[in-house]
């Protein structure tokens, strides 16, 4: 029991009591003199417009960027499982940017997306207009990108180790009995592959609210409106020292994770099963 | 059959195109980031004059480090920018500025440094004794503990950020480096990852070992930690590439700009010194990429380990 009180206190003192100072904060109507108002404070956050644009920014990529970033490197996986040349020094080339900080990359990605940029010359190139990658809806986009840039090799890897595990004997079986790849795929390395899938959307969902350093370092405190996230929200409130809204944010986006990750959880133990059966 | 051999090559060969492309795409910024480092301030203002633009105005007079052979006319700027893989001339002047004369840069990668380091070993030692517990001593009031832990892994920045802050103002250690250092050291990612691996230790070779009279200490330090090296050292690249590109934490818990670390001044220097903000993007990620030479094997274990979260 010795082992586990370090790590106990801490977590104690830095996450969980806190956490509850912040519930607590999210109920009453001031930290100083504090009288309960149940759920006055969250009516109020849903009716600050910051608040709902910028949830509104984060759902939208995390629905979108999600869903692709589980798809993609599934398939890479896929491909890298096949028999050709060079697999572990492509597997190599496509982690590395998990190992590059984003702020040193930023220059490179600012020239290629940049009204003058290299992008739009070649897009002019084509005989299309160019687009203002950051200051319209196309940063979006452009974000998209950079995010999954950094975070398909860790995907992937995760996919490459799991596919690794299937065993071997299944497919050998399925082989005589004249199974073709597709039917492999879908019927045994999907059913095997469920708990992964759940794993890296669950990551990519925690990833995917990280955003915020890519948009902070790419476009600074006050991007264009569609990539203002819930964190640049958080960020202006905490210079402002607003406990109140704070803590009713942090609580809001506490209850919305755990019902997601709940809805996760239940949808791959409900696949599962079904394959099972 | 040998038909089938054909059609099989070239079934390998797309294959092996569509991954080539696939890969080397991934690598591109990066080594467009270091190729370009080596340019010339002229050759650098001339390919991107257009995105950082206070460049094409003369500010040399405000940059003290500017070469003063560069010429004093306002130097060519192309229209629109091309992002170029070889420099004309190749040129060290960049690093010489950032490592040599101008104590800024390092001064922030120097509190990088005293930020990540202190992370990363304190995260071990507590983590390494915790999933120590979470594997010797399980209960059903532990796991339901380890989920809490799990569930704390997986909780955006956005909702622990608001306790730590609270808690750096109580202990009155907010805007110092303690306030960002402390909740990193008791992040539960470590415990998960370490749990997982001592967990596939065979109780065997523990028991064994109480067997012979050995304390819960000595099991503890003479079997499982060193049984645990590689799993160690996964978690310590995956923690350290985390905290190496942290953001958010310093933007709330440190006002004072000259702790910042690196990763969050370089999106500050990007305007007007873009030949040094190369340098000091490669600088910056010289640590990872090192790390990463030496450790990939390492690194991909960890990750492998770190999937399915119920097992």
């Amino acid at each position: 029991m010795i082992f586990l009180f370090p790590s106990l206190i801490g977590v104690g003192l830095f996450f969980v009591i806190p956490f509850f100072v912040v519930g607590f904060y999210s109920v009453v109507d001031s930290p100083f003199n504090p009288g309960f108002v149940g759920l006055g404070n969250f009516i109020s956050l849903l009716g600050n417009s910051a608040f709902l644009s910028a949830s509104r920014n984060t759902l939208i990529f995390s629905v979108t960027a999600v869903p692709l970033a589980v798809l993609l490197s599934l398939g890479m996986a896929v491909l890298l499982e096949q028999n050709i040349p060079m697999r572990s020094a492509f597997r190599t080339f496509i982690l590395t940017p998990l190992m590059v900080p984003i702020a040193s990359i930023v220059l490179v990605w600012q020239v290629f997306f940049h009204v003058n940029g290299s992008l739009n010359k070649f897009l002019m190139g084509m005989g299309y207009d160019r687009v203002d990658w950051f200051k319209s809806a196309g940063s979006y986009v452009m974000i998209l990108i950079l995010f999954l840039w950094k975070n398909l090799g860790y995907n992937m890897i995760l996919f490459m180790a799991a596919l690794n595990d299937i065993p071997k004997e299944l497919l050998e079986v399925a082989d005589l009995d004249g199974a073709g790849s597709m039917q492999k795929f879908l019927l045994i390395k999907l059913r095997y592959l469920s708990p992964t899938i759940l794993f890296v959307a669950l990551m990519s969902l925690v990833n995917s609210f990280k955003v915020f350093r890519e948009i902070y370092l790419l476009s600074g405190d006050y991007p264009y409106d569609t990539l203002y996230m819930l964190q640049h929200f958080m960020n202006n409130t905490f210079k402002n020292l607003e406990y109140q809204k704070l803590s009713t944010a942090a609580m809001f986006m506490f209850a919305v994770f755990v019902v997601t990750i709940g809805l996760l959880f239940f949808a791959e133990d409900r696949v599962g099963k079904d394959l099972e059966g | 059959m040998r038909k089938k051999g054909i059609s099989g090559l070239i079934k390998k060969g797309i294959l092996f195109t569509i991954a080539f492309l696939m890969a080397t795409s991934f690598l591109l910024p990066i080594i467009l980031t270091i190729s370009n480092s080596f340019m010339q301030e002229s050759e650098i203002t001339a390919n991107y004059g257009t995105v950082f633009e206070s460049l094409t105005e003369d500010d040399s007079a405000t940059s003290w480090y500017e070469d003063e052979r560069k010429p004093k006319k306002s130097p060519y700027v192309s229209e629109s920018a091309n992002l170029k893989l070889i420099p004309d001339m190749v040129t060290f002047r960049q690093y010489f500025t950032v490592l040599l004369q101008s104590p800024d840069y390092l001064l922030k990668f120097w509190n990088s440094v005293i930020l990540v380091v202190p992370i990363v070993a304190g995260q071990i030692f507590v983590a390494l004794a915790a999933a120590y517990c979470f594997t010797r001593f399980r209960s059903v009031k532990k796991d339901i503990l380890f989920f809490v832990y799990v569930i704390l892994m997986l909780m955006p920045y956005q909702v622990s950020l608001v306790p730590n802050f609270l808690v750096a103002k109580w202990l009155g250690i907010i805007n110092t480096k303690a306030a960002v250092i402390l909740p990193g050291v008791f992040s539960t990612f470590s415990v998960f990852l370490l749990t997982k691996f001592m967990r596939r230790i065979p109780t065997g070779l523990i028991e064994a070992a109480q067997l012979d009279g050995a304390t819960e200490w000595q099991i503890f330090t003479r079997i499982c930690v060193p049984l645990c090296k590689s799993a160690v050292a996964s978690t310590a690249i995956l923690v350290f590439i985390d905290y190496w590109n942290m953001v958010e934490q310093p933007l709330i818990l440190l006002s004072d700009q000259d702790s910042f670390p690196l990763s969050v001044f370089l999106a500050q220097i990007n305007n007007g010194e873009v030949g040094i903000a190369f340098a000091v993007a490669v600088v910056y990620m010289i640590p990872t990429i090192l790390i990463y030479l030496y450790g990939e094997e390492y690194l991909i274990d960890g990750i492998s380990y770190s999937g399915g979260i119920k097992g």
